[in-house]
């Protein structure tokens, strides 16, 4: 479950920013999580919330925003989101398809005081 | 309260690892490959499979072997001749960028070395999102998985070069279908170089072999 070592790098780099920042006390970290990634959701959850007790970020909330995999047509610069991996543009039926998003794993923002 | 823009990939720090690991491996001229698969795939026979071929091409090439438990797999591997340097991840599910910087100078002591194949530990899910340095990473899966194995796992298809399909000598008693799995390969990621082996026959391995010191020479000579 690597969920755990992205949860611990997330937090490594939610420290650094928040001594850089001089924020004591952490309420909400935003994440952007990508369908093609290896990372799920709820176990992001579920990993964020067991790493934070008893340490300085407890009680602050996951936000996760999660990305479709998205596509755009070569040929006629459709952009659409990709569903059951048809490589298909769904306007002009063209399958020069590049793949637009899906692979973030990536820290947005923090909040807190 | 304030709210902080941080806007930075979660794994910076691991990417950042792998970027010194593949500027130190390539001014060395060594072509690197992290070898991924299921646990049970054929990912350490493969490369015993292939370990003489490479000789007699003759490719210099050693191997870095990770496994949460135990030297087995390099003790395998170095029987046959190949230089092999076992990494214990304990209880993490796949190899990082820093795990494997420290197996660089061992890696390095090996003069005149082509090709190093990084043997990932046996996970279909969380190496793809850990770059170790690679050139290529390459995904194994055997005729006794489904076929549908692609679509249940995109992440590690997607971040793959290459697609070894092995056992096939055992196809004709699962219900493997191997035009099917290069569909569903294909789908998911449409740019995947397919190669099949039987390690037991030895069928496509001496292609399979013959391709990566291709790359390795190419490597060597740009």
């Amino acid at each position: 479950m690597h969920e755990m070592s992205i949860t611990r790098s997330m937090l490594e780099i939610t420290a650094a920013q928040m001594e850089a920042n001089g924020i004591h006390s952490l309420k909400k970290l935003k994440v952007r999580i990508g369908e093609l990634t290896a990372v799920e959701p709820d176990v992001l959850r579920f990993c964020f919330d067991i790493a934070i007790k008893g340490t300085p970020f407890e009680g602050a909330a996951l936000e996760i925003e999660e990305v479709p995999l998205g596509g755009k047509c070569r040929i006629c610069a459709t952009e659409f989101k990709i569903t059951a991996f048809e490589n298909r543009c769904p306007k002009c039926g063209s399958n020069e398809i590049e793949r637009t998003s899906g692979h973030e794993l990536d820290i947005i923002s923090l909040e807190g005081d | 309260m304030h709210e902080i823009l941080i806007e930075e990939k979660i794994l910076a720090r691991n990417d950042e690892i792998a970027a010194e690991n593949r500027l130190a491996l390539s001014d060395k001229g060594i072509y690197t490959i992290n070898l991924v698969s299921s646990p049970g795939a054929g990912k350490t026979s493969l490369i015993e499979s292939m370990a003489d071929e490479l000789k007699k091409l003759p490719v210099s090439f050693a191997v870095v072997e990770g496994d949460l438990e135990g030297d087995f797999d390099a003790k395998r591997v170095e029987r046959r001749g190949v230089p092999a340097l076992q990494i214990t991840t304990g209880r993490a599910c796949h190899l990082d960028a820093h795990q494997v910087s420290h197996s660089l100078q061992w890696v390095f002591g090996h003069a005149g070395l082509e090709l190093l194949i990084i043997e990932n530990v046996g996970n279909m899910v969380c190496p793809a999102e850990y770059d170790l340095g690679e050139d290529a990473m390459i995904t194994v899966m055997s005729t006794a998985e489904g076929d549908d194995k692609p679509l249940k796992y995109p992440a590690i298809f997607t971040a793959s070069e290459l697609l070894v399909i092995n056992k096939t000598d055992l196809a004709p008693y699962t219900d493997f279908d191997i035009t099917k799995a290069r569909e569903n390969a294909l789908k998911v990621n449409p740019y995947l170089k397919i190669f099949e082996t039987s390690c037991r026959t030895g069928e496509g391995v001496k292609e399979f072999a013959t391709y990566l010191a291709e790359l390795a020479k190419a490597k060597r000579r740009s």
